[in-house]
């Protein structure tokens, strides 16, 4: 996985509340075996009519979007499944973090597993960032701070071993391998379960 | 000191506990796994080199993308999506190579993952289970912490049997009193979506306590743990009682003979003890509610059955699910117009919950605008139903009686509702598309779905009953 030091991007601004998994990429689109293209079907419900054709007034398609790496979003985003698609679709999209007053946990887990960062902020922050979207914002994940458009910097939360994996590049499957004897002693005495 | 049952559940599982810097390294008991969200995962322990450490801890089925018409699961009709084809044979390949007991498109025991685990003795008090389903949480019924988790972690577990995690927060949902006749757990766990709200769990582990949930049979705690996600939260967990025992006595694969003494003195030790703290609680009292139905694109949008639809003035993301739904602010839901019923899925999809729907139904047909479908949750569930003739009983009310899957509740195997369409459905997500492009979902009882699907309006049961 690629070394995340900092972001720095203008928004692109999604205000509904309780975006969930199933609108970030719809389930017919899960059949795929593969993680890769999966930008194409992000918000495919939002962003093409049924014909196929995008839809001119989705943010996504407006040229204002182009480039845009950071999704501000209203508050709960990612509730629903547990489909890895959700934060794939993103990456691939090329979407490398998400800002929102809540974020679903398991879509959170997922994102810190592939490089995409979940950023929750408080209430004050989201609606300023949801007021002024095209903004552009600065993400320095060593220092765990957001530098907003008018210099102002606010902390955000991350779990400490998720931050040091990602400023590293490591995944986390490398440390639980290095836990192989423990597990194995663990093995031995609860086998019962 | 006093513990919850989370934390006797957490701490019996810690290889080793989270620290500061580090997550706690937790052991999986029980690894269920499906074709939709394997794959990416089998390709990494390929890539890598690694062995799936405890086949024997992880049992695989198909559910999600499978077809539920007989023709297509036992006969020689091809299934019509190609790539829904490929991800199966994928879980066929990947199990075979790895020597994971797969319980394959015909078997006998095929069947939704939350609905199998249980039934066949694997979903048992006090286990860690995890699965790449949200839906996951249904097993936490029987007093086990189950969740749902992603493809990498799917990975993770089968090369470690272990889980990364940091230690949620413990939230008590007390229900006191008891159901009325005609409301169910579906309409319990939907009134505490609506009142804690869709986000009301995130970041917690509920457990459901209290007069009402002691009452409940185990497909209905089922019900109700299955929608712990639904409001965020990271599981749901009942604690375990005789009831749970006797359920699991009769299941083939339950530890016998003195290892099934053990297992339930063990069990015994489980329920939050007296004095215990949790970090959050709500209470609410069973005996005043009413058969719940929802109005909106997500489960916490929902109302009792003779209530209206609310008005949100000026809130645009409300305003756009009515939009969405074809709803206005103030009407009631009650005769709304239906044009598909499904009664099926990891929520509803149990023997309990088609007696119930084939209560309603015996001797009497469905609206002649509806479509309905009735989906078993498992191939078990379905040689059970046939067995007591409840399949005669929908198929002569008009509805379709199929094979065993996850079916129209998530639409990826073709079952799906059209758009602008309404359905009455069992499951556990009225997300806008989930049923199919431009779907309108309304979620209900299995006793509301078939007492809607008789009048082809929404309809309150207990009219009916």
């Amino acid at each position: 996985m690629d070394r995340i030091t900092t972001i720095r991007s203008r928004t692109v601004v999604l205000p509904a509340t309780n975006i969930d998994t199933d609108q970030i990429i719809p389930a017919r689109f899960l059949t795929t075996t593969t993680r890769l293209g999966l930008g194409r079907q992000l918000f495919a419900d939002w962003r093409y009519a049924p014909d196929g054709s995008p839809k001119a007034d989705f943010i996504l398609n407006q040229p204002a979007a182009a480039g845009c790496q950071v999704l501000v979003a209203g508050r709960n985003f990612g509730c629903g499944s547990s489909r890895e698609h959700a934060p794939w679709a993103l990456l691939d999209y090329g979407i490398r973090a998400v800002i929102s007053s809540e974020i679903a946990d398991i879509f959170r887990n997922n994102s810190l597993k592939n490089g995409l960062l979940p950023i929750v902020v408080d209430e004050t922050t989201s609606q300023w960032l949801l007021a002024h979207p095209g903004s552009e914002i600065l993400i320095d994940l060593a220092s765990t701070t957001l530098q907003l458009a008018d210099g102002t910097r606010v902390a955000f939360p991350i779990d400490p071993f998720a931050r040091y994996c990602l400023l590293n590049g490591i995944d986390e499957l490398g440390f639980l391998l290095q836990q192989q004897e423990r597990i194995a002693a663990y093995e031995r005495q609860h086998e019962d379960n | 000191m006093p513990k919850t049952m989370f934390q006797k559940v957490w701490e019996q599982h810690e290889v080793a506990a989270e620290t500061a810097d580090t997550p706690a390294v937790l052991f999986i008991d029980l690894h269920l796994i499906h074709e939709v969200t394997t794959p990416q995962a089998f390709d990494v322990l390929r890539q890598r080199q690694l062995p799936v450490r405890r086949t024997d801890r992880t049992l695989a089925t198909m559910d999600h993308s499978t077809p539920t018409r007989t023709e297509q699961v036992f006969g020689g009709v091809p299934v019509a999506n190609t790539a829904a084809a490929r991800q199966v044979q994928q879980l066929q390949s990947n199990c075979a190579a790895a020597g994971i007991e797969l319980l394959d498109m015909r078997s006998s025991l095929r069947g939704i993952v939350h609905i199998i685990g249980p039934e066949l003795g694997l979903t048992r008090p006090g286990r860690t289970i995890v699965c790449g389903d949200s839906h996951t949480s249904t097993h936490g019924a029987f007093g086990a912490l189950a969740f749902g988790i992603g493809t990498t972690e799917v990975g993770h577990v089968l090369a470690t049997q272990c889980i990364l995690q940091r230690k949620p927060r413990t939230f008590a949902i007390n229900v006191d009193q008891k159901l009325r006749p005609g409301v169910t757990a579906k309409d319990l766990v939907l009134a505490i979506i609506g009142q804690i709200g869709v986000e009301g769990g995130t970041g917690h582990v509920l457990e459901f306590r209290g007069e009402a949930i002691r009452a409940l049979d185990m497909e209905s705690r089922m019900t109700v743990c299955n929608m712990s996600i639904e409001a965020g939260a990271r599981a749901g967990m009942i604690a375990p009682d005789e009831t749970t025992y006797s359920y699991l006595a009769e299941r083939p694969r339950s530890p016998s003979g003195a290892a099934w003494e053990r297992a339930v003195e063990r069990w015994r030790a489980l329920p939050t003890d007296a004095g215990a703290t949790f970090d959050r609680e709500h209470t609410l009292d069973a005996a005043v509610l009413e058969p719940m139905i929802t109005y909106g694109t997500h489960p916490g949008m929902v109302i009792p059955i003779n209530g209206s639809v609310p008005d949100r003035k000026g809130d645009p993301v409300f305003d756009k699910a009515l939009a969405y739904m074809g709803l206005r602010a103030g009407q009631p839901l009650r005769d709304q117009p239906v044009n598909v019923v499904f009664i099926g899925s990891c929520t509803n999809g149990r023997l309990a919950d088609l007696r119930g729907a084939a209560r309603l139904l015996r001797g009497r047909r469905i609206a002649g605008n509806v479509r309905m479908l009735v989906v078993p949750g498992s191939q078990q569930v379905k040689a059970a139903a046939e067995a007591e003739g409840l399949d005669r009983i929908f198929i002569d009310a008009g509805a379709e009686w199929r094979e065993s899957g996850c079916s129209m509740c998530i639409g990826m195997n073709g079952d799906t509702v059209a758009r602008g369409e309404y359905s009455v459905s069992t499951s556990n997500r009225n997300f806008e598309g989930r049923q199919g492009a431009g779907a309108r979902t309304l979620l209900a009882s299995p006793l509301t779905a078939a007492a809607s699907a008789i009048r082809g309006r929404v309809t309150d049961p207990r009219e009916l009953l």
